[in-house]
């Protein structure tokens, strides 16, 4: 019988790959991946074939969402198969039903964890992880389809005194990474468009950039002062917090996020 | 840039409201329309007496005068002084052949009057019932005048007594129309009757014409002008009785001024509140109220670029005016204004309520649009979308000789299809393939000469004409469930046949996506006995005829993907699964729904492919079937052809209606499917020895012959390069 292991790639670069994971790599008869859930700035595909020694075959969208990532499935019914995936493997959702079809199917199948940018973000943030409400993505908003959901995502957790962590849109095919400030821009638009007075251009809001990189970038300000930021290359994250802080938060923002005096305003 | 004689007095008058009149002239194909409207040019003072009647001012574009057919629209302001009162008479060029009927239409809602010219020899024809229904719908009124008597007198020499049993029938078949298709409240006032002034008879070739009044005031009998013709003095008649007299005597006698018309027309052509403060100004076309125009035709002009001409129905409009077009939404400073002449504009300071209008730089407009101040952009409810009678039915592909011309092929057939609302242009780049789709063979043929004169050198080469098939289904299907390709949405969803009643409802343009979603509840629930649940929750009319419906309850997020979700039904309609063909006369339901907590997780490339699978799925399990497009023909032929004709009729699949002694002639009316009509025209010709005249025009659709479907749909699947079998159901749904 065969078997198929999920194995997370982290956040960077090729040196992100947890060892268990290279082991799991090398043991495998097939190793694919997938790299349009998320941007791994530093990342070499060939690097990290020399590292397993293997040939690592890349999949689309399209194999696996319309296909249904069928090419996997059938390699592993037959034999051991290694899939890499950006992050923590099962944490961008969408390979769960690529888990559920291959149990389905009766193949075994295991998990090898590596960073996820949800911890990577809130560390680096130094909010608590345990203020955060639901996250939520921030999609283009170009064409005709606008979601109002971030925005509502943003007042439901701040009506309950949570923070947001907010994931930014991407489109691989078209090497488009959502950055900070267009966010920014998305989020005040909408509240222009819905008028709940959920946030405004004073509002605070922490971005981050590059996190696992050599140089990330983490910085805590005024919406309006962050709209002008430059966060750098991509990929970037947002974090809209709560009205109040936490007294520990608010040290971290300013210590660690260079985030103005006027946060410790904000200490409940 | 031309100038004539009466232009100032004109624009003086122009503010004089009772004394304008806004009409049009419609006719059967060559039944004398634009002979007339030379006719009306010459003695306004506009050209030279001697151009009119054989240089057709009006067909400007070299293809119409080598034809002999009109196409484009044009407008023109006329002078007409009688009992010391002068009036402007404001006449929209309404295009005559079959094939663009869709033109004809579109020039009816600027229009509060029509003369309906007939002529004499052929009579009431099948194209003056089409157009005088249109005019009826749009609460135009009509006069008529009988053309061509001198053929009565001078070909068939019939006697006085043939002739008015004649001219009574044409009157009595002309009234009859106006019994079948006028709104009760109008059409016994709106008859016409010689008696009171509102038929006229003449001939526009030789310019001349009255009324039954004008010829008792003149003293004239219809004897004189027998005994004019026998003599060979005819042209003398033109002196006596001008035949612009007698029209524009009835125009202005017989015909409303848009003060008058605006009060009945407004309400039916304009679906917003009347008691707003635009419907209000409306209805009293009042020049002091917000700018109101209704576009009807749009021209690239090679010098001036978009040419929007329209209708103002409230307000005023001037250079630098910021208007709002509501169906592009979109915002523009007016750059100029003009008022017709013929082929011409002039250019002129501005234009009130109750004209007609040019206006340039408007490069989104398109025919049928509602132009409104920007001030009242939010406010503003567009014009009932015009709609149309006929559909493109015939497509070509288009290629390039010279494949480094394809950038200005692709120019050529946006800028044709901007001219021509009836000519669809589908560029898919995935093939390769450039269509161009029309009303049928000769529409066609008409466009590709017009690329032609657009983009002089370009050569282009053109494929045979294919019929375009519809697709629907003749019972419910089951409730299909399909996932996103994520696998993390998924919707229910149910297609059934909509039914023939709601169809023509949406054809005639009674429920229309801009009504807002109560109304259209209220009409549907009323008029076609909807359950009240399923007419309130309208989310979409297609423009094939299909309707969606959202029947889910409190499913989260569904807010936030309507418009993809709409998007999806509009994508699958396109291009429906049994040959790609689009699809016709669905009901979509969707009955329940989950989605993703997140909205990248169900973005347009989740939702819009869930949709259509859905769609698909509970589609082919619902007895689908295809449609083929059907002819109205009308074939005119000595008695003696007609057993020839018949029987080619029906070995083409086609169905006699009735056949009607004209004269000499049979007018033999009936059916036939457009695929059996290419080459018609030949085998008509060797069949009657090239005696029959005929023509034809889109009536409806009709299922295609069970023995036929399957080798139909596997020749378009072929052409499409698609697999030879129908995918099965199952393809498109998902288990639980």
């Amino acid at each position: 019988m065969g078997k198929l292991v999920f194995i997370g790639l982290g956040l960077f670069d090729e040196k992100d790959i947890s060892l268990r994971g290279i082991e799991e790599a090398k043991g495998a008869d097939f190793v694919f991946a997938e790299l349009y859930t998320s941007l791994l700035a530093g990342f070499s595909l060939n690097k990290l074939e020399n590292l397993i020694g293997k040939e690592i075959i890349l999949l689309t969208r399209r194999d696996l969402e319309d296909e249904n990532g069928e090419e996997i499935i059938k390699k592993a019914e037959n034999g051991r198969v290694a899939f890499l995936v950006p992050g923590d493997p099962l944490i961008a959702t969408t390979h769960v039903a690529l888990r559920i079809e291959a149990e389905k199917r009766g193949i075994k199948t295991k998990v090898v964890h590596s960073a996820s940018i949800i911890s990577a973000a809130i560390g680096l943030s130094g909010l608590q992880n345990y203020r955060f409400g639901r996250s939520v993505t921030i999609p283009f908003s170009d064409g005709d389809f606008i979601s109002r959901t971030p925005y509502e995502v943003i007042a439901e957790n701040r009506a309950r005194d949570l923070h947001t962590l907010c994931f930014l849109d991407i489109d691989a095919e078209n090497r488009k990474y959502m950055r900070i400030n267009e966010a920014l821009e998305i989020l005040l638009s909408l509240e222009d468009e819905i008028r709940k007075k959920v946030i405004s251009a004073e509002s605070l809001a922490v971005g981050v950039s590059r996190a696992g990189a050599e140089d990330p970038v983490v910085k805590a300000g005024a919406i309006k002062d962050l709209l002008t930021f430059d966060f750098g290359k991509p990929p970037h994250i947002l974090i809209i917090p709560s009205e109040k802080l936490h007294f520990m938060e608010a040290e971290a923002l300013r210590v660690l996020a260079d985030a103005p005096k006027w946060v410790e305003e904000l200490i409940k | 840039m031309p100038r004539f004689r009466h232009t100032e007095k004109i624009l003086k008058m122009l503010r004089n409201k009772e004394n304008i009149r806004d009409i049009g002239i419609i006719a059967h194909i060559d039944h004398g329309k634009t002979t007339m409207t030379d006719s009306l040019l010459a003695e306004a003072g506009l050209l030279s007496p001697k151009i009119a009647g054989e240089a057709r001012a009006l067909d400007y574009l070299e293809e119409e005068q080598k034809r002999g057919i009109t196409i484009k629209t044009a407008n023109i302001s006329l002078l007409h002084e009688a009992d010391g009162k002068s009036y402007i008479i404001n006449l929209v060029d309404t295009p005559g052949h079959v094939d663009f009927t869709g033109k004809v239409t579109r020039a009816l809602r600027a229009i509060d009057g029509a003369v309906v010219v007939v002529d004499a020899v052929e009579e009431v024809m099948v194209q003056t019932e089409t157009v005088t229904r249109q005019a009826l719908s749009e609460r135009v009124k009509p006069v008529l005048f009988i053309n061509k008597i001198d053929r009565l007198i001078k070909e068939l020499k019939l006697s006085p007594q043939e002739t008015q049993k004649k001219l009574m029938r044409i009157i009595r078949d002309f009234n009859n129309l106006i019994d079948i298709y006028g709104e009760p409240e109008f059409k016994q006032k709106w008859k016409v009757d010689p008696a009171k002034g509102s038929v006229a008879f003449g001939s526009a070739l030789h310019r001349w014409g009255f009324t039954v009044e004008i010829a008792k005031k003149k003293g004239i009998m219809f004897d004189d002008i027998v005994k004019a013709y026998k003599e060979n003095r005819y042209e003398e008649l033109q002196k006596i009785v001008p035949l612009h007299e007698a029209i524009l005597q009835m125009v202005v006698n017989h015909l409303p001024n848009p003060i008058e018309a605006a009060k009945y027309r407004v309400p039916k052509i304009w679906k917003g509140d009347i008691d707003s403060e635009i419907g209000q100004a409306m209805l009293n076309c009042d020049p002091n109220g917000p700018t109101v125009m209704c576009i009807t035709n749009v021209q690239l002009d090679p010098h001036a670029g978009i040419v929007s001409t329209g209708r103002l129905f409230s307000g005023d409009i001037k250079e630098g005016d910021q208007v709002y077009l509501v169906g592009a939404r979109k915002g523009y400073r007016v750059q100029q204004v003009s008022m017709y002449m013929g082929a011409f504009r002039e250019v002129v300071d501005h234009l009130d309520a109750g004209n007609i209008a040019a206006v340039l730089g408007l490069d989104q407009a398109r025919a049928g649009e509602t132009l409104v101040d920007s001030r009242y952009s939010d406010v503003m409810v567009p014009f009932e979308r015009i709609t149309y009678v006929s559909e493109p039915v015939v497509t070509i592909a288009l290629e390039p000789k010279h494949p480094k011309d394809l950038p200005r092929l692709v120019d050529v057939m946006n800028r044709l299809s901007i001219d021509d609302p009836n000519l669809v242009t589908t560029i898919n780049k995935e093939t390769g393939e450039y269509l161009l789709s029309g009303m049928g063979e000769l529409h066609l043929e008409i466009a590709i000469k017009f690329m032609k004169e657009y983009a002089p050198g370009l050569e282009i080469i053109t494929s045979k004409p294919i019929v375009v098939y519809r697709e629907t289904v003749s019972k419910a299907g089951i409730i299909a469930m399909a996932k996103s390709p994520n696998k993390h949405n998924r919707f229910w969803v149910r297609v059934e046949p909509l039914e023939e009643k709601v169809i023509e409802m949406i054809e005639a343009g009674e429920i229309d996506e801009v009504m807002g979603r109560r109304r259209m509840g209220e009409i549907l629930y009323r008029k076609a006995g909807w359950p009240a649940e399923e007419a309130r929750n309208i989310w979409a009319i297609e423009e094939h005829k299909n309707v969606l419906i959202d029947l889910t309850k409190g499913v989260q997020y569904m807010r936030d993907v309507r418009d993809m979700v709409i998007s999806g039904f509009r994508w699958a309609c396109q291009a429906g699964p049994l040959c790609e063909e689009p699809i016709r006369g669905i009901k979509v339901k969707i009955l329940d729904a989950q989605l993703h907590e997140d909205p990248v997780h169900r973005g347009p490339a989740q939702i819009m492919p869930a949709i259509r699978r859905a769609i698909f799925g509970s589609f082919l399990t619902a007895d689908p079937i295809i449609l083929e497009p059907i002819y109205r023909i009308q074939v005119t032929v000595p008695a003696e052809w007609v057993g020839q004709v018949s029987s080619l009729l029906t070995r083409k699949r086609g169905r006699i209606l009735s056949s009607e002694q004209k004269g000499a002639l049979l007018a033999v009316d009936g059916y036939i499917p457009v695929a059996e009509t290419f080459g018609l025209a030949a085998d008509l010709r060797s069949a009657t020895s090239g005696h029959a005249f005929w023509q034809s025009q889109f009536d409806h659709w009709e299922r295609v012959p069970e023995n036929l479907a399957r080798g139909i749909i596997a020749e378009i699947r072929n052409r499409r390069g698609l697999p030879p079998e129908i995918p099965d159901a199952k393809k498109f749904i998902d288990e639980a």
